[in-house]
């Protein structure tokens, strides 16, 4: 059995009287495990996608499965991390990564309990009581994943978590995400708009196409783990960075 | 000749040169701004008792000399006989802690009550779009206009002043934290729900500390207002309070006892302004500077 299915899973918004498809019948199968990248230009409806593998938004058609089960319009179900850190500005930085805990009625003592070796562990040791404007990108991007983390769902969906870090600190974070990823054997959904990133940290890349949003290609990365800054340069990753360049070029000729 | 009046020039032009580097000195001497700061505030506090202190020597001087006719404006020394005479054989204590009494129930009611009605707009978008035209329509009515009819509600005890206080505040705070709620960032929304948040979760670890700021920030207008509110309806009619006894003073022409009534109500004043400050703090504890 798969961890996550969605099966025709197809999204239909009215706007001004006409219809616009966001998403086009979708069917994904996602192993238990397994590290998933979703890429394509924007209005390609990855984020809608998400919504509704959230349980935020109801698909107009299909079903979404975890486990075999049916979780349409159930939120609560997978980890979800949004682009932007959305940690309370009023909260410090260990009761912004226990919400998730304390959402679910864990006791505070507990939680903290629990986040505190996890923040010791992944760079965030020191800093339980500062609050978010005191750190910088990168670390709130960490204390948003922990908290994500925390709230322990075994398919965690990762919106271009790094989408606004510059380039040092993006290279920093995938290696760190992909030590969480070993330590936590979580089945990852992980958006991006950023090649490298999907083939340095996949296994599967699933290219959407804009106008109508739909699934284009499958596309399987078989470069073996662990992988560093050296895998970058390999030869299997070069002719997919080709072939997806590829695929995305046709896209943005056809919008243009 | 010609050398020495070359002499006076080249002298000249060091002296200029020098008074250049001195200017360079000065300028660039380290100043810790810490320091610095902490001059300036007690430099500030030693000005400000210093105008205070020029203002009231003027006052009384100006008054004893006639350029101001003592009769309408009393002086500052007779005020403090005045007052101290009616604090200790007159009403002034029970008039103040009835006046402030009002004032300070009213304002905690309304401020209250106030609180909750705008943060009930977050619930519903319907109820808050019909709410809406009512909501402007009794920010507009001028409260102070209502205070007759009020006073013949509520009798001229105690509660037509708490009434009025309240209905000073109520509708201040409403509409700030009205504003708090609709300044609430959506993705805050989305992520607590993704969490598997109920909407009643939602409101008390979102929306509620959210709105707080425009909340808080209508305290210092609102503590002003429920002690317009409680004086205007001493004014109307009462049998106690400050409001009560600068009216009656006035009546017969107590000019003394008017301005002690004034200066009174001013030290209330700052005094429930201080403690509205003090109350921010206690609201706004445990947040990020």
């Amino acid at each position: 059995m798969y961890k996550l299915e969605v099966v025709a899973g197809g999204k239909v918004f009215k706007k001004d009287g006409q219809e616009v498809v966001a998403l086009q019948e979708t069917n994904m199968q996602i192993a238990k495990g397994k590290f998933v990248s979703i890429i394509g230009p924007s209005g390609c409806g990855k984020s809608t996608l998400f919504n509704m593998i959230a349980g935020l938004l109801k698909p107009t058609s299909g079903e979404i499965l975890l486990d075999g089960q049916n979780i349409i319009g159930k939120s609560g179900r997978v980890g979800y991390m949004l682009q932007k850190d959305l940690l309370l500005p009023w909260r410090t930085i260990l009761s912004n990564i226990i919400l998730g805990l304390e959402l679910k009625g864990v006791s505070k003592k507990e939680a903290e309990n629990r986040a505190v070796p996890l923040m010791e562990k992944y760079g965030l040791g020191g800093f339980e009581n500062h609050y978010p404007g005191e750190l910088s990108g990168g670390m709130k991007q960490r204390a948003a994943l922990l908290r994500t983390l925390l709230y322990d769902q075994d398919v965690i969906l990762l919106d271009e978590p790094f989408g606004a870090l510059d380039a040092q600190t993006r290279l920093k974070m995938q290696t760190w995400l992909l030590q969480i990823w070993g330590d936590f054997n979580k089945t990852v959904l992980f958006v991006t708009h950023d090649i490298d990133e999907a083939i340095y940290l996949s296994d599967e890349i699933y290219v959407l196409s804009p106008r109508p949003g739909r699934l284009k290609e499958i596309v399987t990365v078989n470069i073996p783990r662990p992988r560093g800054q050296d895998t970058l340069l390999m030869k299997e990753f070069v002719d997919l960075k080709k072939k997806l360049l590829g695929m995305l070029k046709e896209d943005q000729e056809k919008i243009e | 000749m010609n050398s020495g009046s070359n002499n006076i020039a080249v002298s000249k032009t060091d002296r200029l040169q020098e008074n250049k580097l001195l200017r360079v000195k000065k300028q660039s001497v380290i100043e810790d701004p810490a320091q610095r700061e902490r001059r300036t505030r007690h430099i500030a506090l030693l000005g400000r008792i210093l105008v205070g202190f020029i203002i009231i020597a003027a006052w009384e001087l100006f008054t004893r000399i006639g350029l101001l006719d003592s009769y309408y404006w009393s002086n500052p020394s007779t005020i403090v006989q005045t007052g101290w005479t009616s604090l200790t054989e007159g009403t002034l204590l029970t008039d103040l802690v009835y006046t402030s009494g009002a004032t300070i129930i009213g304002f905690i009611l309304g401020t209250f009550i106030g609180s909750l009605l705008g943060l009930s707009f977050w619930w519903s978008d319907l109820y808050s779009r019909i709410s809406e035209p009512y909501i402007s329509a009794f920010n507009a009515i001028p409260k102070l206009a209502l205070a007759p009819v009020l006073v013949i509600m509520f009798g001229i005890g105690f509660s037509s002043k708490v009434i009025l206080a309240f209905m000073m505040t109520v509708i201040v705070t409403a509409l700030a934290a009205k504003s708090g709620v609709h300044s609430v960032d959506k993705d805050l929304e989305k992520m607590l729900f993704s969490l598997g948040a109920k909407r009643s979760q939602v409101f008390s670890k979102v929306v509620i500390p959210s709105a707080m700021p425009w909340i808080v920030s209508s305290l210092k207008i609102n503590i002003a207002l429920a002690l317009a509110g409680t004086i205007v309806g001493e004014f109307i009619s009462s049998r106690q309070g400050i409001g009560r006894m600068i009216l009656y003073a006035g009546q017969i022409m107590d000019t003394n006892l008017v301005w002690v009534g004034v200066v009174v109500l001013s030290a209330l004043s700052i005094l429930m302004y201080l403690g509205t400050v003090w109350l921010e703090r206690f609201l706004l504890k445990g947040r990020p500077q």
